[in-house]
């Protein structure tokens, strides 16, 4: 296989990718980071390319996979320190105007949701995926990921009513 | 569009029923500018649901096409050059022989062997110098003298 036709294999995914790895991983370097890594990962496995059913499904799985990996070991690290003992009322108002902006609300309630309910939002509502494909990437069966994305889909209105009521009050 | 439809999909929405056209007409809705004024939270979820789609993945992807240089075919290599080098240093054992080689080797026995009879001959003549130890062993007795002699010297000295 020459390099211009695994990219264009690669390309029409590649930003979903990133944006799955974003969706885990915060922040923007490291989710190109595991982006490249994923994408490095298909290229040396390249022969095998073809045999798989369904590459782009595939790889979101690998994708999922190598970002809660890096999480799990970023835990084990244990760099959650600024947000678990520390608190410091300036900052508190330093996040207030960072995210006045209501779009980073919604950000920031995605970003507290489990993992599982994260990725399911991710592919549904970001790259509007099919419940099967979903189920088939996430390894789970498709009601449960109906069931995981009502879940999200309520706690994200829930929590964002709660904080534009606060905004008027 | 009517409103009851969008709340009714709303409902569909949260229960995760919709169908992904369905869920488009609620992006489409609410990208509009004004929406219900109760609704207008959701606005800000689809609105960031948009933005989201639009981030791309910029970084270059570094594809090496050269295949990357094998170290175990390096060690095959190695271990072939060792065995053709011991090979070739082997002292050869019946190649290098010719005819001329085997020539000189039986002329050079056979004059060894002529050597070496005329030798023979040589020790049978002087074999009969055994005969002087024979002669040795024989006065022998001789020695026997001597002790009379020393008792006769003891007895002197007295």
């Amino acid at each position: 296989m020459t390099q211009s036709e695994f990219l264009s294999i690669v390309m029409p995914f590649k930003d979903k990718v990133f944006r799955l790895a974003k969706r885990l991983l915060v922040s923007r370097e490291e989710a190109e980071d595991a982006t490249q890594e994923v994408l490095l990962k298909l290229w040396s496995n390249k022969s095998n390319i073809e045999n798989y059913k369904n590459v782009e499904a595939f790889s979101m799985t690998m994708t999922k996979n190598f970002c809660l990996d890096k999480l799990k070991s970023k835990q084990a690290q244990n760099l959650k320190i600024v947000h678990s003992n520390y608190k410091d009322h300036n900052v508190a108002l330093q996040k207030q105007v960072e995210l006045s902006d209501s779009m980073q609300w919604v950000a920031k309630i995605i970003e507290e949701l489990p993992e599982q309910q994260k990725l399911v939002v991710q592919l549904r509502d970001i790259e509007q995926y099919d419940y099967d494909e979903i189920a088939k990437m996430l390894d789970m069966n498709p009601t449960a990921v109906r069931v995981a994305l009502s879940r999200a889909r309520k706690v994200i209105r829930e929590k964002l009513t709660k904080t534009h009521n606060y905004g008027v009050k | 569009m009517v409103l009851n439809n969008i709340e009714d999909l709303l409902e569909k929405y949260e229960n995760g029923e919709t169908t992904l056209q369905e869920e488009a007409q609620l992006k489409t809705y609410f990208s509009q500018d004004t929406v219900a004024p109760h609704l207008e939270h959701y606005k800000t979820i689809f609105g960031y649901f948009m933005v989201n789609q639009q981030e791309t993945f910029t970084k270059d992807v570094p594809l090496n096409t050269k295949k990357q240089f094998n170290f175990k075919w390096l060690s095959v290599a190695a271990v072939a050059v060792l065995m053709v080098g011991i090979y070739f240093n082997l002292p050869s054992k019946e190649d290098n022989i010719t005819e001329a080689d085997r020539i000189a080797y039986n002329q050079a026995k056979s004059y060894l062997e002529l050597v070496s009879k005329t030798l023979n001959k040589g020790t049978a003549q002087v074999n009969y110098l055994g005969a002087l130890n024979k002669a040795g062993t024989q006065v022998d007795y001789l020695k026997e003298m001597e002790n009379p002699i020393g008792r006769i010297l003891k007895i002197n000295n007295q």
